[in-house]
């Protein structure tokens, strides 16, 4: 099969360049001179032009109303609305741009085709008209910027305040852990060489702090309550990726990031207003970890508080039975990163 | 015209560049006439600026079929994760057997199409290619600075390419973190088959690829610099020297900090040195490095990794300004807010490299920082935009294909220049981050502006370097499939991100949602496979053209710079008898009162009296 396929490919050519020479030769006998040649080439393109301005503009809106409806539903938590509105302000201000420039610009090739007898308008510099287009993006950039930044500001503020329910998310290739905090809502530190099998995040288990940890396969978290994401990583970086949150963080080893945010909306309400009953919420690895990458996540629920205290009942503990009772004596060793980081 | 006193300058600096350039003159005349080139030394090991740019082009273009047809097997991929496709078996072997692409293979498709774009073809084989050709011919020297140091640019660039090639036949496999091989993933072969031979393979390989850059750019900017024939004052030279003198400088402070990068990683990879490595449990065992950061390597492959991309950009942009010109015969609109725009982001391209690194969890305020710095770059690039769309306005354009690939390149730059600004912001970056929309974005503003300047360089060279013109039929067909095919697939892609749809995933079936996506990715494939089987239209007619294609005369686009002066034939030392004198800018297209709708930049002003303006005395 190989070998046909390679002697398809080489008469192929073979045709392709003997066509070529015929073509080559006939326009030669037929004397077309270039200069006809061209002024056809400049017709034809310069419809081309016009056309694929309008035809590409039209298929563009249409290929918006097709898609725009399969993409992210409306955030589920409170900084995400903030960032849907500022997204669509930069929208707005994108699109009317795109749509100037580019119909000037393949309008003004439409129109200004070659005509012999006319030369072009010999315009080499205008500094009123470089002034205005270096101000006039200026400004734009400037409102965008500044709106960017404070809303920036408003998000990572959250985060180092260090306030909400702490839950750890545990990145390892090829899945996540949830370590919520528990009532005293300090996470008991943690030390990668601690790490066994029966204690796969390297837990202490002497830290008093560890005694109310619990430990979940899935994240649960209640509605309108502020959670604040400690995340680690214990082999290669991932990234913690709650697209319907609008909530994204890589996870490093060797260090905690954070991300705070509050959740506004429960995957019941979710599915009601997607109109989709079977609608979750999820967890992604967002940033390349290994061969399973793509099936690296976990599973996120959004519930009302009461449900959400009674779901906590049911997980169970970092060290079940007598070892978590034991209460410890010692501080952590310094050298854990969730404790360095909790300071 | 007796003295210029605006020349007088130049007159003094080159005087002895003058006589310097006689002596290559004679070398030039004993060479042809004792002895023919054999083919090593004509073709092979050749010396000569023309022949170099050529070697790099055919090398490109191997390379980015290469590239593409990696980018159609996982295009396919992932629109039919579940269909059987026979022939992957015969084409990668193992790693399709029975028609399933390996997991694994695909992430090694991921990264090493991403390498031989950015770096083989639209670093190596933009600047390589043009700035060869070019600088000497634009700026009236008979060759580079060095001719030996180009030579050997070019075979640590091929070096570097059979290294890159040779890494895809290995049994581990080639790289497969990324094209950005972040560490830990691409220290560790416990993590990833592909962070084994293959990775070593891929840092020796950019070795010796960023050893070729070195070498080449030093060679430009010293060519910009020096050789310049008498009367070429920076500020007559044309705005292609202007992109490829400013990538060269680019490349010389940008990619040494990518070879530390990439040592400090074969430190950590081999010598159990600890630069980016701490607190890893891998493989069952805790590993012993500790007290790197992972988040250094970002900083410094970035701190090229941007820059990188102006290195793409410009010299595109700089095709794009002649080809625009020159169809459009009219002079550029802003020629020094052109430089001066360039400049500005060249600048700037320098202090924004935390944008591609907002959720690494670093400082908030450092990301506020690089939020405005970012931001900042879009000034500039309007300034282009708007200069190239004022050039067309009352222009006279004439349709060839470089003028098409020429506006296209605007087309595209505004395109994914506008949805840079939405990624330059980091809190609405937060949620497209590493998603499509990133892969839309920049495939259209750097893949494919950089990509269309190349093809609009081609073909408008193509008859300085062959002697022969290619078909332009062809090429517009070549055009219009190109950047249908193109939009059809980025266009569509942005709408994955804005979904969530992570990139690198081998397939989309984690998340329930993404189910209904399947579409969108059956559109962008379609397109793809389109936009391939287009550049096969092209490879035809480049190499036909080489043999067959109609003769090209001296001149053949009436443009009024240096390079049409010189023969069709070449040869050594570019122009047969003295180098010709510069007397004014390359862009006196359309000059009320002109005999002609062109005036070369060798023609004085004392021979132009109808045209002159008060301001050219």
């Amino acid at each position: 099969m190989n070998i046909l396929l390679i002697l398809a490919v080489v008469f192929g050519t073979l045709v392709l360049v003997r066509l070529a020479n015929v073509a080559a030769l006939a326009s030669k006998l037929s004397g077309e001179n270039e200069e006809a040649e061209q002024e056809s080439a400049n017709r034809w393109n310069s419809i081309g032009m016009i056309a694929f301005l309008i035809i590409g503009l039209s298929v563009m809106v249409y290929i918006m109303n097709l898609y725009l409806p399969l993409t992210l539903p409306k955030a589920a938590s409170e900084h995400g609305e903030a960032i849907d509105g500022l997204m669509t302000i930069n929208w707005t201000v994108l699109f009317i741009t795109f749509f100037i420039t580019q119909i000037l610009l393949f309008f003004f090739a439409y129109k200004y085709r070659y005509n012999k007898n006319r030369r072009s308008f010999y315009f080499h510099d205008n500094n009123k008209l470089e002034a205005i287009w270096t101000i006039i993006p200026t400004i734009v950039l400037a409102a965008l910027i500044t709106t960017g930044m404070s809303e920036w500001n408003e998000i990572t503020k959250k985060s180092a305040s260090m306030k909400g329910i702490v839950i750890q998310i545990y990145a390892k290739q090829f899945d996540f852990t949830a370590r919520y905090a528990g009532k005293d809502n300090k996470l008991g530190s943690s030390f990668f060489r601690s790490i066994t099998d029966t204690n796969p995040l390297g837990i202490d288990s002497s830290d008093a702090a560890t005694a109310d940890d619990l430990i979940a396969k899935e994240l649960v978290l209640p509605k309108g309550a502020e959670v604040q994401l400690m995340i680690n990583s214990r082999d290669v970086i991932h990234s913690v990726y709650l697209p319907h949150f609008r909530v994204q963080m890589n996870a490093v080893p060797g260090m905690t990031t954070r991300f705070a945010f509050k959740p506004t909306k429960t995957t019941a309400e979710m599915q009601k207003e997607t109109g989709n009953p079977k609608f979750e919420f999820i967890m992604l690895c967002n940033k390349i970890c290994g061969v399973a990458h793509y099936n690296m996540k976990m599973p996120v629920r959004v519930v009302e508080p009461a449900e959400y205290e009674e779901w906590l009942k049911t997980q169970s503990a970092v060290f079940p039975k007598e070892e978590a009772a034991a209460p410890a004596a010692t501080p952590a060793p310094a050298d854990s990163a969730a404790t360095s980081m909790a300071k | 015209m007796e003295v210029n006193p605006h020349n007088s300058m130049a007159h003094g600096a080159h005087a002895d560049e003058h006589a310097h350039g006689h002596s290559h003159d004679h070398h030039g005349h004993d060479h042809d006439h004792d002895h023919e080139d054999n083919f090593w030394s004509k073709y092979i090991f050749s010396t000569d600026h023309k022949m170099i740019a050529k070697q790099y082009l055919n090398v490109a273009i191997f390379m980015g079929f290469l590239a593409m047809f990696m980018s159609l097997i996982f295009r396919m991929q992932l629109a039919w994760p579940d269909a059987k496709l026979p022939f992957l078996e015969d084409v990668i072997g193992k790693w399709g057997k029975d028609g399933k692409l390996d997991p694994g293979f695909y992430l090694a498709l991921v990264t090493i199409h991403g390498t031989i774009m950015v770096f083989f073809v639209l670093t190596a084989g933009l600047s390589g290619t043009f700035s060869n050709l070019l600088i000497p011919l634009q700026l009236g020297a008979r060759d580079m600075a060095s001719g030996f140091l180009n030579a050997l640019s070019f075979w640590f660039f091929a070096l570097s390419s059979i290294i890159m090639l040779f890494s895809l036949g290995i049994e581990t496999g080639p790289a497969s973190g990324g094209w950005t091989v972040y560490p830990p993933l691409s220290a560790l072969p416990q993590a990833i088959p592909g962070s084994g031979l293959g990775m070593t393979l891929w840092l020796v390989s950019m070795v010796f690829f960023i050893a070729s850059s070195l070498l080449g750019s030093i060679n430009y900017i010293s060519t910009i610099i020096n050789l310049r024939t008498k009367g070429m004052a920076m500020t007559r030279m044309p705005l292609t020297i202007w992109a490829f003198f400013i990538t060269a400088i680019l490349g010389v402070l940008s990619f040494p900090v990518l070879l530390a990068a990439a040592l400090l990683l074969v430190f950590d990879r081999s010598f159990g040195t600890s630069f980016y490595l701490s607190d890893i449990f891998i493989d069952g065992a805790p590993l012993d490095h500790a007290g790197g950061s992972p988040i250094l390597y970002q900083h410094l492959f970035w701190f090229l990794g941007h820059p990188e991309v102006y290195i793409v950009l410009l010299p595109a942009l700089g095709l794009a300004s002649e080809v625009i010109s020159v169809n459009s015969r009219k002079p550029i609109f802003g020629y020094k807010a052109m430089i001066g725009s360039m400049l500005v982001i060249a600048f700037l391209s320098f202090i924004v490299w935390g944008h591609h690194m907002f959720v690494t969890g670093m400082n908030p305020f450092l990301g506020s920082v690089f939020v405005f710095t970012t931001l900042l770059v879009a000034i500039p690039s309007a300034v282009k935009v708007f200069n190239y769309i004022t050039t067309l306005w009352r222009g006279n354009i004439q349709f060839t294909p470089q003028m098409l690939f020429g506006i296209g390149l605007v087309s595209t730059f505004i395109t994914g220049g506008l949805t840079g600004i939405i990624l330059g912001d980091s809190a609405l970056d937060i949620n497209v981050h590493d998603t499509y929309f990133v892969v839309a974005h920049f495939h259209i503003v750097m893949g494919s502006s950089a990509i269309f300047g190349m093809f609009a360089g081609v073909y408008h060279w193509f008859p300085k370097m062959y002697g022969r013109l290619m078909n332009k039929k062809l090429g517009f067909i070549h055009f219009w499939l190109t950047i249908i095919g193109l939009y059809g697939t980025f266009f569509p892609m942005h709408f994955l991100g804005l979904a969530g749809v992570p990139r690198r995933y081998y397939a989309n079936t984690a998340y329930d949602g993404f189910a209904n996506l399947i579409n969108i990715n059956h559109v962008v494939t379609v397109f793809a496979i389109i936009g391939g089987l287009a550049q096969f239209i092209f490879l035809f007619n480049f190499y036909y053209s080489i043999k067959n294609g109609k003769k090209s005369s001296q001149n053949p686009w009436k443009s009024n710079t240096l390079e049409w002066t010189t023969p069709i034939e070449h040869l050594h030392g570019n122009w047969p008898g003295a180098i010709p004198e510069v007397h004014r800018w390359p862009y006196d297209y359309g000059k009320p009162g002109a005999k002609e709708d062109f005036i070369c930049q060798t023609v004085p002003f004392s021979e132009t009296p109808e045209s002159n303006t008060p301001h050219d005395h």
